[in-house]
């Protein structure tokens, strides 16, 4: 029998995006709600002065946010329902598997993506260049926080330990760390610390880019540099280490 | 070792969890055909060797060969013909069992169109098809095992495990899941585990029996009668004076009930002395259950004496 590769990503689609999109519909208000709250209380107390940096924000924290759901929908589909035993005695392909399902993270993603890609149309009106760099940033982050999800489904073993993973990465990552503000706005030996965060590097590329901060070229280098290198370190540990089956 | 076509071969397997032996030296051969049942008290190894045969655990020692593919080395090629729902395996609460089924031949490559209708056939062959778009949630819990059957015998593969099937299904679910079985164990080969004796009894052309990691005995009812002393039971109610017994054992239940496991022609001769004092009883050949309980507490003495 040919097995089709497209059936199984639809597959992964289907069942961690669009049947829980279609049967709970609650779960799209959430996913909506969560990076627009943060938006409109920055634009709110900053006056409106922020809300170009704060659009921007909301887009990392959502793409940061699908891969650490894929972190918790990973190991959520594992432990309590078996799904991945299931598929390890099936022809299933484990790479298949995962891409499908990192795939599934930005389809789940899609309401709330296309209302922050309407903000950005409407405040910050980026040139082509700057709407380029602007995804280019932001994919490169998606990938990096679906290696990161991914390490970490690889050692949790419940579902209260998954949940508490994926919030604190999205804790650590996405709100203390200046991804809604600019780094400036930080004390300087604190602000090192922000560099411990890989989203503090794709702030900075996507607020130089449209001109809410002003870094010299050097800089903006490294950061790509800096997330492209981390990601595909943490890529290759995490392929080494992850298992589809038990030893 | 040479194994082949129509064979599930286990030699020595043996599965170390730190201090625990899950399983111990399992050496078996039987036919990959029909349906095998596996049976044992908890904890005896039953998962333990249906994850190691699907492919889902690596043993610490020892071979296993399906159809002469061998399980470890050759896991990938034998993952086109296998399909499992394993013990702890749940319905997912957003999904329908349609989708459910649909899902799962997604995953093993089936084109969109020729998945739905398998999906769709298959829950009408196990009865639920009036549940398809019902949320899994919201069904009952025989229900979404019936459904966790569905998406594995709607699946092209030769040989499908299933850990404790029909736990949790009605008695009358419970036999017409036995038909389906029986009906796809005719061109499949099916791997089941039970803590229903009767089940494997009814069910199975062959039985294997885990006792603490190692395989107590295998092969047909029949054959298993063959491994223990006594093969036929009179069974008599409480508070009757039970027989003189030359060669043979007496049990009494809870209720004061009494058991004589017998050779045939003592069996015959209690009977005759039974029926003659009026007394009401039964005789037959001895169970699964008997056995069972037998090589249970044989196994136990023999560790007592080491
Ligand atoms: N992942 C694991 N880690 C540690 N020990 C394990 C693991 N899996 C199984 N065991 C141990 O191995 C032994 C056999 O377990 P197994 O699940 O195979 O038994 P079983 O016959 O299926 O029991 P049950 O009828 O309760 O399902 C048990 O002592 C169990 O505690
Ligand atoms: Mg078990």
């Amino acid at each position: 029998m040919k097995r089709r590769v497209s059936s199984q990503l639809i597959a992964a689609i289907l069942v961690n995006a669009v049947y829980e999109m279609k049967n709970y519909p609650i779960v799209l208000i959430t996913t909506v709600l969560s990076p627009l709250s943060f938006l409109v209380v920055i634009a709110f107390v900053s006056r409106g002065a922020l809300i170009g940096q704060a659009i921007e924000g909301g887009l990392i924290m959502s793409m940061f946010s699908s891969g650490t759901a894929l972190q918790g929908d990973l190991s959520h589909l594992k432990n309590d329902f078996k799904l991945q035993d299931m598929l390890v005695s099936s022809p299933a392909s484990p790479q298949i598997y995962v891409l499908g399902m990192a795939v599934s993270e930005i389809v789940y993603t899609l309401p709330a993506l296309v209302i922050l890609i309407s903000l950005v149309g409407i405040y910050i009106q980026p040139n082509l260049f700057q709407a380029a760099e602007l995804t280019g940033a932001l994919l490169l982050m998606f990938l990096t926080s679906v290696v990161i999800g991914f390490m970490f489904s690889t050692f949790s073993s419940d579902i209260v330990q998954s949940f508490a993973f994926s919030r604190l990465l999205s804790l650590l990552f996405t709100t203390i760390t200046p991804v809604y503000y600019p780094i400036t706005y930080i004390p300087l030996p604190y602000a090192y610390l922000a560099y411990l965060s890989p989203t503090t590097y794709v702030a900075e590329i996507v607020q130089n880019a449209t001109g809410y901060l002003t870094l010299p070229g050097f800089l903006v280098a490294a950061d790509w540099l800096i997330l492209s290198g981390l990601t595909i370190v943490l890529f290759f540990v995490t392929a080494k280490k992850a298992r589809w089956k038990e030893s | 070792m040479v194994t082949q076509v129509g064979e599930l071969v286990c030699e020595g397997l043996t599965k170390r969890y730190g201090d625990t032996m899950a399983l111990d030296s399992v050496s078996l051969s039987v036919p990959s055909s029909g349906i095998f049942a596996l049976i044992g008290r908890n904890g005896a190894g039953k998962t333990t060797l249906i994850r190691i045969l699907a492919t889902e655990v690596e043993p610490t020692s020892g071979r296993a060969w399906i159809n002469g593919i061998d399980v470890v080395k050759e896991d990938k090629k034998l993952r086109e013909k296998i399909a499992i729902v394993p013990q702890e395996a749940r319905t997912i609460a957003w999904m329908t069992p349609k989708q459910t089924v649909l899902s799962y031949l997604l995953w093993r490559g089936f084109g969109y169109g020729e998945a739905k209708n398998r999906a769709a056939d298959s829950l009408a062959r196990l009865g639920i098809a009036k549940y398809g778009d019902k949320l899994n949630r919201t069904l009952s819990g025989g229900t979404k095992r019936k459904v966790l059957a569905a998406t594995v015998l709607a699946s092209e593969s030769e040989v499908i495990f299933l850990d404790e099937p029909t736990t949790g299904l009605d008695p009358i679910s419970r036999r017409e899941f036995w038909e389906i079985l029986r009906e796809l164990g005719k061109d499949r080969f099916i791997f089941l585990t039970t803590h229903y004796l009767e089940e494997a009894e009814q069910l199975a052309d062959r039985i294997g029996i885990l006792k603490e990691g190692k395989l107590a005995a295998s092969g047909s009812l029949d054959s298993l009668r063959g491994t223990i002393r006594y093969q036929y039971s009179v069974k008599l109610p409480p508070n009757v004076q039970p027989p003189k017994v030359v060669e043979g054992e007496i049990m009494t239940g809870k209720n004061g009930e009494t058991q004589v496991l017998t050779g045939e022609e003592e069996a015959f001769s209690i009977a005759r002395k039974l029926s003659e004092s009026g007394v009401r009883f039964s005789v037959s050949p001895v169970t699964l259950d008997d056995i069972f309980l037998q090589l249970d507490s044989e196994s136990a003495t023999d560790g007592d004496s080491n």
